[in-house]
């Protein structure tokens, strides 16, 4: 046995391998079953996040949305009652009456005692002169008449004012009404406390962390604000757009926080109701339920991933083993496969080695009997020439020794640089003998362009062995062998071996590659041209068959000029 | 008495040299040629006793010949030798008429006795009753 086949048992003489492919393999798998289970993970977290959220943000905005529209409906009612309150005490007493400052008192304690938050009363004649007044103060005689509020009265007949300080000097409005029909344009005119209505609004009973308040229509405060400014300053929050419902919108305070801002332009007046939640505060809960969902995402990515990278390491692993068992099994099925290529050969072989050998037989026993049975002593040159065709015969006998050694010689893959011609005849030379004694005619067509190769002797000796031994094996004898080279565009060259034996039959063309596959009377292995299917794809090339039945036969080996890396 | 006529077909050209040589050191008439159709024509101009001719050979080869001489000429023995020792071949030629078959490489004391048995002059002179 070759020395060579010691190495077989490990895979030191594999053809190598590469990590890089195995990587390659282990990236591939390990990200696409890392996204098919990490996907489905990542789209039901997110769907739940924006759910949580959207859950979250009503459960923040619904009680503020709840309380601006509350506080409106309270306001709207306390201002209407109030009016009301005022137009009725108007309508049914008559001027006169009302001149007289201490039946205005009177009605000043009636107005207290029953709704409260009053604080003066006064008769304003047409001309916009106080003519009366009740209340803690000395405005008896007072004109109105320049004031903006008087005009606004005799417009509309009722008017409430924004929260100013006045003679009076703490945070106050009015609220006028005018009687036409009875009382001669007089004007009846109330001070309202606005701590009332703070008070109102507050007894509303608003979250404990958010801060309500009333802003006119300029953005002044009308009450006081826990964190916006002290009452007729200007509300940091500036004036929302108006909306007859109540709203509900998303800011920042100065620092940045989020704040969710209800309000409510309260109908009738100038008052806009506001309340701001700090959202922070509510957001223990959300953000608390967000780590959660981030903790579980992270876990389930982390044992995903884990399972992923274990598994795929022990898929590619496996893999691996069984590519390399294969590429062990291979070899030895190529070696296997060129030793028996070369016994079908053996023969030949056999009877080329015993020609020369015949030769020298009959040269040596000549020169004896030259010695022993003539007459004369034989002629120096004669002995010469007879020495020297035993020598070419041996030198033919060595040749035939050496190309078969060379052949049978178990080579791992390798670079060379081939000539393709030489490596042909040199395959041909197995079979010249056999050629000669059949009448079966080869010929080379190699046109000047062909460059050499790069690629693998002993494997190319193999593959064309193996199918020049199939073409005189379908030939009868008398056919004929062409072997033509071809130079072909992207650095390729094509070896075109075209016999004209029996073809190969159209329902079994698809499968000769096949291991296994034979057609051989008396059994071929099945495995010539499946091993050499084999070693072309592993030399980077490619090998194709047309057939006709008893036509012939062509196979084209296509073959990389240069031998690209596995 | 008449030399024994030898035809030697081989086609190796120095093998039938030697051989020729060393039959006719031996006291015989011997020709060589080196393919089947030259012999076959000298063959039909001259007459010979025994045809020595190699199995394998281009063209015609040893086993297309001996039938063509046993069914022309009866009488003229043919000797086959093969390169590869394929009893089949032996068998083949042996059917077709040949009386003897040898391997190369060949002992010529054995290829002149045979020669001798088949042509000397006890068989000669059978032949010629």
């Amino acid at each position: 046995m070759p020395r060579s086949t010691e190495k077989t048992d490990g895979f030191t003489s594999l053809p190598p391998l590469h990590r890089r492919r195995y990587r390659h393999l282990m990236w591939q798998a390990g990200l696409s079953i890392s996204l098919t289970a990490i996907l489905p993970l990542l789209i039901m977290t997110w769907i739940n996040y924006s759910q949580f959220e959207e859950t979250f943000h009503q459960e923040l905005v619904r009680p503020v949305f709840r309380f601006t529209a509350n506080a409106k409906r309270s306001l709207e009612f306390f201002l209407q009652e109030r009016i009301s309150a005022l137009s009725l005490a108007f309508r049914e007493k008559p001027v006169q009456v009302l001149r007289d400052e201490k039946a205005l008192a009177r009605m000043l304690n009636n107005l207290k005692d029953t709704f409260g938050g009053f604080v003066d009363l006064g008769l304003i004649g047409p001309d916009g002169v106080q003519v009366s007044y009740a209340g803690p103060y000395q405005l008896a005689g007072k004109d109105y008449s320049g004031q903006q509020w008087f005009h606004a009265v005799h417009m509309r007949n009722i008017y409430i004012s924004d929260v100013f300080m006045g003679y009076r000097h703490f945070p106050h409005f009015v609220i006028a009404v005018r009687e036409d029909n009875h009382q001669g344009g007089h004007v009846l005119r109330a001070t309202i406390d606005s701590e009332i209505v703070n008070k109102l609004i507050l007894g509303l009973e608003p979250a404990a962390s958010s801060d309500v308040f009333l802003i006119n229509r300029q953005g002044l405060l009308q009450t006081p604000s826990r964190l916006h400014g002290r009452v007729l300053e200007k509300c940091s929050l500036g004036v929302p757009p108006y909306s007859a419902k109540p709203e509900v919108y998303e800011t920042m305070d100065g620092d940045g926080k989020p704040l969710i801002v209800g309000y409510a332009y309260v109908n009738d007046s100038p008052f806009i109701v506001m309340e701001v939640d700090q959202s922070a505060t509510h957001q223990a809960g959300w953000l608390t339920l967000r780590r959660n969902l981030f903790l579980f995402l992270l876990g389930s990515v982390l044992v995903v991933l884990a399972v992923v990278i274990g598994g795929t390491r022990l898929m590619v692993n496996r893999i691996r083993e069984v590519d390399l068992r294969r590429a062990a099994v291979f070899h030895k099925m190529e070696y296997t496969n060129k030793l028996a290529a070369i016994g079908r050969l053996g023969a030949g072989v056999a009877h080329e080695i015993n020609n020369p050998l015949a030769i020298i037989g009959e040269k040596a026993g000549l020169m004896k009997d030259l010695l022993l049975l003539s007459d004369n002593p034989p002629d120096r040159q004669k002995l010469l020439e007879l020495v020297e065709s035993v020598l070419r015969s041996v030198d033919r006998c060595s040749t035939i020794t050496h190309r078969l050694l060379g052949f049978a010689k178990h080579m791992d893959v390798q670079k060379d640089q081939i000539n393709l011609e030489v490596l042909l005849k040199e395959v041909l030379g197995f079979l010249e003998k056999e050629a000669s004694y059949r009448n079966i005619e080869i010929v080379f067509d190699v046109p000047g362009d062909i460059p050499n190769i790069e690629s693998d002797r002993g494997q190319l000796q193999q593959v064309f062995l193996n199918i020049v031994n199939n073409a005189f094996a379908a030939m009868e004898n008398g056919g004929r062998l062409e072997i033509a080279l071809e130079k072909m565009d992207g650095d390729q060259v094509a070896v075109n071996i075209t016999d004209s034996g029996s073809g190969i039959a159209p329902e079994h063309l698809p499968h000769i590659f096949e291991p296994f596959f034979t057609t051989k009377k008396g059994g071929g292995t099945g495995l010539g041209l499946s091993i050499t299917y084999g070693i072309v794809e592993k030399l980077g090339g490619d090998i194709k068959v047309a057939s006709q039945v008893g036509r012939g036969t062509r196979f084209t080996v296509i073959l990389p000029i240069r031998r690209k890396d596995e | 008495m008449d030399k024994i006529r030898v035809i030697i077909v081989d086609d190796e050209e120095e093998f039938v040299q030697a051989l020729v040589e060393r039959v006719q050191l031996r006291g015989m008439a011997v020709e060589g040629f080196t393919s089947g159709t030259a012999a076959m024509k000298e063959m039909e101009q001259k007459d010979f006793d025994v045809a020595v001719l190699d199995v394998r050979m281009p063209g015609l080869g040893g086993l297309d010949i001996v039938a063509d001489i046993k069914r022309r000429w009866p009488e003229r023995q043919v000797i086959l030798l093969t390169g590869h020792g394929s009893a089949e071949d032996a068998e083949k030629g042996m059917r077709l008429g040949a009386c003897h078959y040898l391997m190369k490489p060949i002992h010529i004391e054995q290829l002149v006795e045979i020669l001798q048995q088949v042509a000397g002059p006890g068989q000669k002179e059978q032949g010629d009753e």
